[in-house]
């Protein structure tokens, strides 16, 4: 990195067929669109030259999302606008750039950044719990700890998910949650999911639920006091 | 929003969801309404295969620039999905609309090797059309075959309502034209495929008959229908710098084989190998010119935003404006920060140069094919690379900061010895010699590293050895053997690792290669006994296909080990590839005398390909 080239961060959603394309296989794909929109990105100087290009939080395959971000440098900054006009233009179906911001020469990247995302969750048809949800999920949230089993590749281990877990609520009929996504404690909304529903006597099918990142967020307080913003509030308009 | 063909819980299932989707950049969407023929193209293979091939991007493009024309993609469902589809009753389905297969007009598949011939009825299966042709009734698709393989389609004639021979830019607007028009007038399968068999370049199998002969070979061989020609001459794009070419092919979400951009510079081949199928079809020889180049692979770049871009063609070293098209390459791509891939070079110090500039030598290896160790056998094969040649390439290489060679020979070859065996492995050493004389050890990088590897000879029709006897699984086993044994009886065997291809497929290979209309059975007792995807090592299954040869009482020797006789009727006879069965018959006569042919720069040897009015040869005539 130089310290002329332009920090950029890029959001973008992730609906329709896209949910079945891979974390890596979005990266490649950005790259290209890179390329297609004629967007004058920065690149690694050597024998082989690649893009300067990371992702904030990979999203697994199968889930939905309206706050994507990557982070790129730029050799000469451009107009916000034009940009977002120009990378949907060679957009995909189930891709649409949100935002376009420069970041201040100070922020960190795209996934050192990530403390925090919202997620919504519901349920494929036929795939409904027998207990009411909507009621239930307030005794759940107001536990005073929520212990599950987190398998790794080595181990398993019994964890407290509640001090991961920001918000939980009923919003729209559906369920919203804010949950750690900290390289630390990044918590996988499934996980929060089959908690609940063994909290009421249930496990859930592996395809029961259509889940929405809905943002991913920045923390701008304190470890002790912290203050979630999104991503790209950190930048400003070019 | 397009609605998939397949539920969300099947495709958090199975691997790679992508395959399936379609959605991709430059994929062509339409409105149903506004069209009246929808064409389903197909690769009868893998998605990352399938999506790999130049062909069907040509074809894609062209037929979708037709007025009222639909071409959509299909792939093999791999082995997952396809247990579930069968399981669930799911109909196959095109990748853009994700509507049934079975509702198109019609079926195409491109037919690149023998061993996709199983897939081919995975395919038919899954959609649920009948296999044999004679039993499709007026709601099926019209199932049309091309590709190289159609140069013998006979093995797979009763599954095709037709073949298309030859090149795809010259026949498919008036078939589609035909097809309206038939079908408007309310007329019948039946009558658009006695019409589309008058096209030049098509064949109906359904219409023509074949006899044979108390010991298996072909008695005759006509039409049953008058009006029908007797042969059928090949389709050819004379012109191809004023032709369909895709300025933006699909751009696939995941990663396939050919992941780049891919510019063809020309079509044919000067050189005459012997063995080599495509070096006699696609005569002549037909160079793209260098401004259209230029400006397509420009255009496809920026259209695809691939990172790299590749040239294609038998051999591109012959092309005559290569040094500047790669200038002009190299300079775009620095520029823009893509890679330049170039494969079939001939290794001399102009191709060194530029290889230089385009990658990273260390990491790079290059790639000689001799095809043959003893320059006797090369001379049979008119193969006109000499070892004075190959040594000089390397040396160069060597002086250039190279140290990984790649040879690839053949074994099993017409008149092959065991002195033209253990040559293979003579050369393969004389060349890492050339290493060590040549590096001084300080500037040695540890050994050099010679990858040599052979695969078995599998006569193809078309070719001066067509009436070559093959090798068996056992004669093959035994020569590999012996390359091992002289591999490991050289100077520099530790610097020389020795691989050698399968013999199992080699041999089916050779029977679907030279085969006639009965092996058809045999493909579908093999399918039906569960035989798919028999060019992946890992599902082929060796003992079903000799079971199935043996319950339809059909000898495997016969198409493979037998001699045939200089007036033999082979099962692709009625086809006109352009060079005649004559030349085919001098170059088999030269071979056995290892007379070698000169090329097609240096001298025309009337192989019958200038009647089509064109190429270097005809031109330089003029």
């Amino acid at each position: 990195m130089t310290n002329e080239h332009t920090k950029v961060r890029i959001k973008f959603s992730k609906y329709g067929s896209m949910i079945f394309i891979g974390h890596l296989d979005i990266m490649r794909y950005f790259q290209k669109a890179m390329r297609r929109a004629d967007i004058d990105i920065a690149y690694t100087t050597g024998f082989n030259p690649h893009q300067i290009m990371s992702f904030a939080a990979p999203l697994g395959v199968g889930l939905y999302s309206n706050g994507e971000y990557l982070d790129i440098e730029m050799n000469e900054p451009m107009n916000s606008k034009l940009m977002i006009t120009r990378l949907n233009s060679v957009m995909v179906e189930g891709i649409d750039i949100l935002s376009v911001k420069k970041l201040p020469k100070t922020a960190g990247n795209a996934m050192a950044s990530v403390a925090a995302a919202a997620y919504t969750v519901a349920f494929r048809e036929g795939y409904e719990p027998d207990f009411d949800y909507k009621e239930k999920l307030s005794d759940f949230a107001s536990k005073d700890r929520i212990m599950v089993t987190k398998k790794t590749k080595k181990s398993e281990k019994e964890m407290d998910l509640k001090p991961f877990i920001y918000e939980l609520s009923i919003v729209n009929d559906k369920i919203h949650m804010l949950v750690d996504a900290s390289s630390s404690g990044n918590i996988k909304p499934s996980l929060v999911m089959e908690a609940f529903y063994k909290e009421n006597g249930e496990v859930p099918s592996e395809f029961a639920f259509i889940i929405t990142r809905e943002d991913t967020y920045t923390n701008i307080g304190t470890d002790e006091k912290s203050e979630f913003v999104p991503l790209d509030a950190v930048g400003s308009e070019m | 929003m397009r609605k998939l063909a397949l539920r969300d819980e099947i495709l958090l299932k199975i691997d790679k969801p992508a395959r399936y989707i379609g959605g991709e950049v430059n994929s062509v969407m339409k409105e149903k309404e506004q069209v009246d023929i929808r064409f389903a193209m197909c690769f009868p293979d893998v998605y990352e295969i399938g999506m790999s091939h130049l062909g069907i991007q040509i074809l894609y493009d062209m037929l979708n620039q037709f007025e009222g024309v639909w071409c959509e993609r299909v792939y093999s469902p791999w082995v997952d999905l396809d247990e579930i589809m069968r399981k669930e009753n799911i109909p196959l389905f095109a990748l853009e609309s994700q509507e049934p297969i079975k509702n198109f007009d019609f079926l195409g598949m491109t037919l690149q090797y023998e061993m996709c011939y199983t897939n081919i009825l995975q395919i038919l299966d899954l959609s649920g059309i009948p296999f044999f042709a004679k039993d499709r009734g007026e709601d099926d698709p019209i199932v049309i075959g091309g590709g190289p393989c159609t140069y013998n389609p006979e093995p797979i004639a009763d599954f095709f309502d037709l073949f298309y021979i030859g090149e795809g830019e010259t026949q498919y607007e008036p078939m589609m034209r035909l097809y309206r028009k038939i079908r408007d007038k309310g007329g019948s399968r039946k009558e658009f495929l006695e019409e589309a068999a008058k096209l030049p370049g098509i064949y109906c199998p359904l219409f023509y008959q074949v006899t044979y002969k108390e010991d298996g070979t072909i008695a005759e061989f006509k039409p049953v229908k008058e009006g029908l020609p007797t042969t059928i001459l090949k389709e050819i794009q004379m012109d191809l710098s004023d032709t369909y070419y895709p300025k933006k092919p699909v751009v696939p979400f995941i990663k396939v084989t050919q992941d780049r951009v891919v510019l063809e510079i020309q079509r044919g081949c000067i050189r005459g190998c012997r063995f080599c199928q495509a070096g006699q079809l696609y005569r002549p020889v037909r160079e793209r010119n260098v401004d259209m180049l230029k400006e397509y692979a420009s255009e496809m770049l920026k259209n695809t935003g691939h990172e790299e871009i590749s040239l294609s063609s038998l051999s591109s070293s012959d092309y005559s404006k290569l040094p500047e098209l790669i200038d002009f390459l190299i300079d775009e791509c620095n520029r823009k920060k893509i890679n330049i891939s170039l494969p079939s070079l001939r290794i001399d110090a102009f191709s060194l140069d530029v290889m230089s500039k385009v990658q990273d030598v260390r990491k790079s290896s290059l790639t000689f094919a001799p095809e043959a160790g003893s320059q006797r056998m090369r001379n049979v094969i008119n193969k006109g690379l000499t070892e004075e040649v190959i040594l000089k390439g390397a040396k160069e290489a060597f002086e250039g900061g190279w140290s990984r060679v790649k040879l690839y020979f053949m074994l099993g070859l017409p008149t092959e010895t065991d002195e033209d065996i253990e040559e293979i492995a003579v050369l393969s050493d004389k060349i890492a010699r050339v290493y060590y004389e040549t590096v001084p050890k300080e500037q040695r990088n540890g050994k050099v590293q010679i990858v040599t590897s052979t695969s078995f000879f599998i006569p193809k029709p078309f070719t001066p050895f067509q009436w070559a006897k093959m090798g068996s699984k056992e004669d093959f086993l035994d020569k590999a053997r012996k390359v091992k044994q002289a591999v490991v009886s050289q100077l520099n065997q530790k610097s020389i690792k020795y691989n050698w291809h399968e013999a199992d497929v080699s041999v089916l290979e050779g029977v679907f290669a030279r085969g006639d209309r009965k092996i058809s059975q045999v493909i579908l007792k093999a399918y039906e006994k569960g035989c798919i995807f028999d060019a992946w090592s890992e599902f082929f299954k060796n003992d079903v296909w000799l079971s199935s040869f043996l319950e339809c009482s059909l000898d495997i020797d016969f198409y493979t080990t037998r001699e045939r006789s200089l007036d033999e009727v082979f099962p692709w006879d009625f086809i006109d590839c352009g060079v005649t069965k004559e030349f085919l018959k001098k170059e088999w006569q030269n071979a056995m005398a290892e007379t070698v042919t000169l090329n097609c720069k240096e001298k025309c040897n009337g192989c019958g390909a200038a009647r089509f009015g064109g190429g270097i040869c005809f031109n330089r005539e003029k």
